[in-house]
């Protein structure tokens, strides 16, 4: 491990000289999907790696279904989240945030502020986090930062109580010098609108959906293109028997965790610590460390449990920097956490997209062009690029996608579950259902033709021979209604993404209890029982019974989990630590049994002589005879064992939806989502992540709308009763199945689900249920009712016009 | 407002349970009377003999009984899972920071902080109410139950022993206020419907979309809990 690595940084930088000094050995690994393409696959790897695990069958507690960890200490209430910190003299903090989208702030006057009873100390932002950065900043020109955004932090307060702070707040006096503004992302695109930024901008951290980086070209508030081209796309068109050729639209989402952004700081002299609702405890740190010029080892972060974040919580952020300021200040621990008002406008959301998506075909399906021109907004950052299911789900003989970001006056969008996916697949595979339909194939027959991914494959093939699947009619809008029934199916992608900046330590006393320790926070997707089903796997313990301590960047170094990064980063460092503590502890007892550590082993919970010097013996007798209290390994990730292998996961889902004709609602009633994940570590936490997938999916197509008022540039529904999210009577029934699908990749052989779990998929599916249901496409989300009906009410030559299907 | 239909409404709300609550009887519209009315949960209006039950507490301290509070903090004593805590608030202190923030109980989470999301609730005579809405001092002469509470006896509730085996739980944020909405339903309906689960929890948002194995886990209570009651 080392910390002053950057995490960005390539395999090849981070050690892979070290493993190739390192000596290797041969194995042999379980590859496949059980019960249907299982084999064995040679891998050279360290030759300190642990033995290869085998399949989940022949485990006693990795990969089988598992209690929560911390489930009692969430049900209980007894679990302490940032939001539930409280330290001895600690002040509660608020904003003062911009009320107007577009401005330079001539003045701010803190006095009154400063003098209110109660306050503390007040912090001006000196620099706004989140937003883009312009590549001359000289541009703005402006003793304060330029306000993009109505919502944006100006100040902090700090007081004895919330109620003051927020009082104060209101107090500070802030002058204005009004700029014209835009939030509608086509009034945005047009050459005259009002500028966003006086100049070429970019976002350094982006909101991962491609297309932001500096590299790109801006014209105007058209931040693009970032172009993909290969092969011949004209001539695959011009190749093509068929061509669908169709406009998308797709809103903004906001995260809505359900615990709000927010810190809780603690300066003291000799460190800085930090209580923290984040993804990354590493990132916290690294940028605290890097705003304050501190270093690393005096600024200290924890999380103990973490309500959602869902991609927007990385980094300190303006919560955390002004936190840590105000305690510099006043000499308490500070807490700013934001509201739910704030929570909506000022830290994230998923942009949006407007897309053209053409794609020729021959008569067997074969796809021989696809073109993707995409505009979306991720507001006054970047990041709204959505070409990756294009470019990545299916084979095409050529691709040329253009992705554009669109600068509004609007908050920053950052990473959300899937960045860019949700939205390319809502249009790619709705037009792939389209272009089946054109070609009189089956949907699963065709993405057979074009879609050469195994475990896909398989995935198909259980979805074929599903009742819902099978109750299908192929026939479009079949029911004589007024509520008519429909199916739809859509695959989705994602990557293997491992950071190896990521380490475990597990440690073994003389008690025979065990514990793990490392940086990496749970952000709800459980990787606390992973942890401990990994060390109960290798000692024979049940994995409640191991001390599992993680989010505090006291422990090994953890991965700042997003992108479906942590369990296939972490788990097996877990593992390699596991292993070498174990061979440390049959080391430390193999003098008191008279015998070498060579001549021992543990399996089933206990230490076995393999000399037969002694009957098997439990872990914890064993324990009693260790020569120290205590022994310890630390391991660090090492490189996948098969790098040139580039693996995706994703899944096949289906919807069967009612569309009730008369008032356009549509009732999503049943799913089965069919998902991959290599190993899955714990059936139990695995099924709820797609659970959860799903129903974002479902809530982000039916119902979720970031609302902006192009007169005054607000949000208008900056809170949970407007900004409509799925609830429990809008839940259908979901089925999950897992596909058990070994790569040959590491100690676990095992990935995360958050991003392929039906986020990616859900519009899609619920799109081409709606069009199996009545014959009519939607091609714009959310679908509420009146989009639906409005669907209904075109005249069916303007649908093909607007749809633009040539040919 | 402080007056409330009598009987159970045609449809009950989907998620925002003050629409018919906030309706004034008479006279306008007050920031109290709406908090009063407001804190009710989806669980809550549900329960109507319950919700009877605080109202007419509540006239009993009529307008001769009136003790009057603020604008400065005063010292009040809230009855907390059947224990006497004094604390000492100003008027517009909300149940949910009085818990909170003045005695410590951080188990009730406060997520929306306008009565949508229920993260907030708490029993208030074993009707569940969003305690962001519910102002502390209408809390006082009557037995709050909070999440701390219903943990002390897990034999009883089986509801959150079933939340943690059916892993009706991801983040956990919003699970507190989910046990609190589906024990408040054991407790007045042993033997509940998936539909009646749904309702109860209608007003309890879970961003990680965790609702299936709620259903699932309340379900499998169910059976436990009316052998025991």
């Amino acid at each position: 491990m080392n910390p002053l690595i950057p995490q960005s940084a390539p395999d090849a930088v981070l050690g892979a000289a070290a493993d190739a000094a390192a000596s290797t050995r041969a194995v042999e690994m379980p590859v496949g999907i059980p019960g249907y393409t299982l084999r064995e696959e040679k891998r050279t790897v360290p030759a300190s790696e642990p033995p290869v695990l085998p399949v989940n069958k022949d485990l006693n507690y990795i990969g089988k279904p598992t209690e929560r960890w911390d489930g009692l200490e969430k049900a209980t209430g007894r679990a302490r989240y940032t939001a539930d910190v409280q330290l001895p003299g600690m002040l509660y903090a608020s904003f003062v945030n911009a009320r107007i989208p577009h401005a330079k702030i001539v003045s701010i006057d803190t006095s009154e502020a400063e003098n209110y009873p109660g306050v503390k100390g007040v912090h001006v932002m000196q620099h706004e986090l989140g937003n883009a950065v312009l590549r001359n900043p000289a541009l703005d020109q402006s003793r304060y930062p330029v306000v993009r955004y109505a919502g944006q932090p100006i100040a902090a307060v700090a007081a004895a109580t919330q109620e003051a702070a927020e009082e104060a707040a209101a107090k500070v006096k802030v002058k204005y010098e009004a700029l014209p503004f835009v939030v509608d992302q086509n009034l945005a695109r047009e050459p005259n609108a009002p500028q966003v930024f006086p100049g070429p901008a970019d976002e350094a951290g982006s909101a991962g959906g491609g297309g932001g980086d500096s590299s790109v070209k801006q014209k105007g508030n058209i931040h693009g293109p970032s172009v993909n081209k290969h092969g011949d796309a004209e001539q695959g068109f011009k190749d093509a028997d068929v061509i669908v050729d169709a406009h998308y639209t797709t809103q903004v989402q906001t995260h809505s965790a359900l615990e709000t952004h927010g810190v809780v700081a603690d300066w003291k002299p000799e460190m800085l610590t930090v209580y923290a609702s984040t993804q990354g405890t590493a990132s916290v740190r690294a940028e605290l460390a890097g705003f304050f010029k501190l270093p690393m080892s005096k600024v200290r972060v924890i999380t103990e449990f973490m309500g959602g974040g869902f991609g927007a919580k990385f980094g300190a952020g303006n919560p955390g920097v002004a936190a840590a300021a105000l305690s510099r200040k006043t000499g308490a621990p500070v807490r700013l956490m934001l509201n739910r008002e704030e929570e909506h406008l000022s830290v994230g959301n998923r942009p949006s997209s407007d897309q053209r998506l053409r794609i020729g075909a021959k008569k067997d399906g074969t796809i021989t062009a696809i073109q993707l021109i995409s505009y979306g907004t991720a507001g006054c950052g970047t990041g709204a690029g959505c070409a990756g299911p294009a470019t990545n789900l299916y084979k095409w003989a050529a691709l040329h996608t253009e992705e554009n970001d669109v600068f509004i006056n609007a908050g920053p969008a950052s990473a959300f579950r899937a960045p860019g996916h949700p939205q390319g697949a809502f249009a790619l595979e709705q037009s792939i259902d389209d272009l089946a339909a054109k070609l009189q194939m089956d949907p699963i027959d065709l993405r057979d033709r074009i879609d050469e991914n195994p475990v896909r494959r398989v995935q198909r093939q259980i979805i074929r021979e599903s009742a819902i699947w099978k109750s299908r009619n192929p026939k479009a809008n079949a029911d004589a209604g007024p509520i008519k029934r429909g199916v739809g199916l859509s695959q989705s992608v994602w990557y293997r993404f491992i950071n190896r900046n990521s380490a475990a330590e597990v440690r073994v006393h003389k008690d025979g209890s065990l514990e793990i320790l490392s940086a990496v926070q749970d952000i709800g997707s459980g990787i606390k029982t992973v942890l401990a089903q990994i060390v109960a796997e290798q000692f024979g313990v049940p994995p409640a019974k191991i001390a599992v301590k993680v989010g505090d960047t006291n422990y090994p170094v953890g991965p700042n989990s997003g992108g479906s990064v942590t369990t296939a980063s972490l788990t097996p460092a877990a593992r390699d630590a596991a292993w070498q503590a174990s061979r440390k502890f049959l080391a430390s007892i193999a003098p008191a049994l008279h015998t070498t550590a060579a001549d021992l082993s543990i399996s089933d919970g206990k230490v076995h002589s393999a000399s037969g010097k002694f009957q098997p013996i439990s872990f914890r007798a064993a324990a009693a005879k260790m020569d120290t209290d205590q022994v310890s390994a630390q391991a660090r990730r090492v490189a996948d064992y098969d790098p040139h292998h580039y693996n995706t996961y994703g899944g096949v889902d289906i919807a069967e939806v009612a569309v009730d004709t008369g008032t356009g609602r549509i009732h999503v009633k049943r799913v089965l989502a069919v998902h991959d994940c290599g190993r899955p570590m714990n059936p139990t936490q695995t099924i709820s992540q797609i659970n959860g997938g799903m129903i974002q999916g479902i809530s982000y197509t039916l119902f979720e709308h970031r609302l902006l008022d192009p007169n005054y540039g607000l949000m208008m529904n900056a809170n949970l009763d407007k900004y409509k999210i799925a609830g429990s009577l809008e839940i259908p029934e979901i089925e999950v199945q897992l596909t058990e699908s070994y790569i040959g990749q590491s100690s676990t052989d095992a990935s995360g689900i958050g991003e392929a779990a039906g986020i990616i998929s859900a519009g899609a599916a619920i799109g081409n249920a709606v069009f199996n249901a009545t014959g009519v496409r939607i091609r714009q989300l959310p679908m509420t009712p009146a989009v639906v009906l409005a669907a209904f009410n075109q005249p069916q030559s303007t649908l093909e016009a607007l749809n633009g299907e040539a040919r | 407002m402080g007056e409330r239909t009598s009987s159970p409404p045609e449809t009950l709300p989907e998620r925002n349970p003050t629409e018919q609550a906030r309706q004034p009887a008479s006279g306008g519209l007050t920031r109290r009377g709406f908090l009063k009315g407001a804190g009710i949960t989806a669980a809550g209006t549900a329960l109507l003999d319950g919700l009877q039950g605080v109202q007419s507490q509540a006239a009993e301290t009529g307008p001769a009984g009136v003790k009057e509070y603020g604008p400065n903090a005063a010292a009040v004593t809230l009855r907390v899972n059947g224990r006497e805590r004094a604390v000492h608030i100003e008027p517009r202190t909300t149940l949910a920071e009085a818990l909170r923030v003045h005695l410590g109980m951080t188990g009730t989470k406060i997520s929306c902080d306008r009565g949508v999301c229920s993260s907030c609730t708490v029993w208030l005579d074993k009707m569940p109410v969003n305690s962001c809405m519910t102002l502390a001092l209408d809390a006082v002469g009557h037995e709050v139950t909070t999440i701390e509470g219903l943990s002390e006896d897990l034999e009883r509730h089986a509801v959150i022993e079933s939340f943690v085996r059916h892993d009706a739980l991801q983040c956990g944020f919003c699970t507190p206020g989910m046990v609190m909405s589906s024990a408040a339903l054991l407790e007045r309906n042993p033997h509940p419907t998936e539909a009646d689960v749904r309702m109860a929890v209608s007003g309890n948002l879970c961003r990680c979309g965790t609702y299936p194995k709620v259903f699932a886990a309340v379900l499998d209570a169910a059976g436990r809990h009316a052998q025991k009651a």
